[in-house]
């Protein structure tokens, strides 16, 4: 197995050093969590390394002077995208309650705010609708 | 909506997140197959068969033209049936935490044990090989004597290395004999379940289906369940008094490897 560096400290000194979440290690000792518990840091990390990407990718075309450069960096900046689309449907399947939020607001044309309330009212999915899967996938390590 | 019609049965949401709770938490602990082999997909329930990469000769369509068939290994559908009281279910609603779920535990028991059983032992009636019938080793005799265990999960861990399959090496082991091992302590002290971990560099797995135990090497690409759709709950039907539903999933299984494990055959 890939191995995790750990970060000592808390969450939230991490998340001091890096926005949102820190993606350089786990937040608590290796030897307390499962291997499903790191596959899925390991995604998220990814995840967020894709959009930061994105991000990077956009910031760049729009101040290139040179059109040839900017089409190459939109290009590479697409392909980020598909990234970061991937692995978003990799932590969906394996979280029945991301999927659930996921079936609720993605593919709607309500303004987002209004989303929940129509859903709750039985204009969108059931509470109990996703695909109903238990996400347990892997537990290879485990005991 | 989906083929699992969850949607029409009418359970409540606290039912539904009590119901899923139990029923992960449950399997967890008796997908003993899952802890110690490789796991695909999941590749969604329209997901038919698994490609093998292998054609068979049949004899061609017209003149002058010869043809070979593609095989491939289909999925089976596993599914175990449980019900809910319907007075359980409108009690999660008003905040009642610890409906009685216990039929949901027998079929979580039976599905887990299902699959072990695949993987470990094989299933004939839909062509899947286990691991024990598959493996190129013959296999470990061992006594019910608790202190042989080091002895013989050594010799089979060195079978497998002569062989040239690394480690780390796991246990699937029969609960009977599991708790044995957890029970024992060696001469010194010296707890059998930390020995025996020590020799395979990884885990001793409490494996329901299990007959005797399976050394097998985790270092991946030998064992591989491949998963159409992954364990969910589904809607059958329901009446006055309760909601019957079940729990299902379709999976292969393929050994890789034949030389990746070595079956323990207890004697006596």
């Amino acid at each position: 197995m890939e191995s995790i560096q750990f970060v000592p400290g808390t969450g939230a000194e991490s998340a001091g050093s890096v926005p949102g979440m820190a993606s350089e290690g786990l937040h608590e000792p290796a030897e307390l969590l499962d291997q499903a518990t790191v596959d899925h840091h390991r995604a998220v990390t990814s995840l967020i390394e894709e959009l930061e990407a994105v991000d990077w990718y956009d910031q760049r075309v729009k101040a290139t002077g040179d059109q040839s450069l900017a089409d190459i960096l939109a290009h590479n900046r697409d392909e980020e995208k598909e990234h970061a689309s991937m692995t978003l449907e990799w932590l969906r399947r394996r979280d029945p309650m991301l999927d659930r939020h996921l079936r609720t607001y993605l593919f709607t044309s309500l303004p987002v705010t209004e989303v929940e309330a129509e859903a709750e009212a039985g204009g969108g999915q059931p509470p109990a609708a996703g695909d109903g899967s238990l996400g347990i996938g892997s537990l290879k390590g485990m005991e | 909506m989906n083929h699992l019609h969850r949607e029409l049965a009418p359970v409540n949401e606290a039912a539904w997140d009590q119901i899923e709770s139990e029923a992960k938490r449950r399997l967890t602990t008796h997908l003993a197959a899952r802890k110690l082999i490789d796991f695909s997909g999941p590749h969604g329930w329209s997901h038919s068969a698994t490609n093998v990469g292998r054609t068979g000769s049949v004899s061609g369509p017209a003149e002058g033209v010869s043809a070979l068939q593609r095989r491939v290994l289909p999925l089976v559908e596993l599914r175990a049936g449980f019900s809910v009281s319907r007075v359980e279910i409108d009690d999660a609603d008003r905040g009642a935490n610890d409906i009685d779920l216990e039929e949901l535990d027998e079929a979580v028991r039976q599905i887990a044990l299902g699959e072990n059983v695949t993987v470990f032992h094989g299933y004939q009636a839909v062509g899947m090989q286990g691991i024990t019938e598959c493996t190129s080793h013959p296999p470990v005799t061992v006594k019910p004597d608790m202190d042989q265990y080091p002895n013989v999960v050594a010799q089979a861990t060195d079978v497998l290395r002569r062989s040239g399959i690394d480690g780390p090496y796991g246990l699937a082991i029969g609960p009977e004999i599991y708790t044995g091992i957890v029970e024992t302590a060696e001469h010194g002290g010296y707890l059998l379940f930390d020995h025996l971990r020590q020799i395979l560099g990884g885990p001793l797995v409490w494996a329901p289906g299990v007959q005797g135990g399976i050394v097998l090497s985790l270092r991946g690409g030998d064992h591989v369940l491949e998963c159409g759709q992954d364990l969910s709950i589904g809607y059958q039907d329901h009446d006055a008094d309760v909601v019957r539903l079940y729990l299902e999933e379709s999976f292969s299984f393929r050994v890789l490897e034949p030389d990746a494990a070595v079956a323990l055959r207890l004697k006596g």
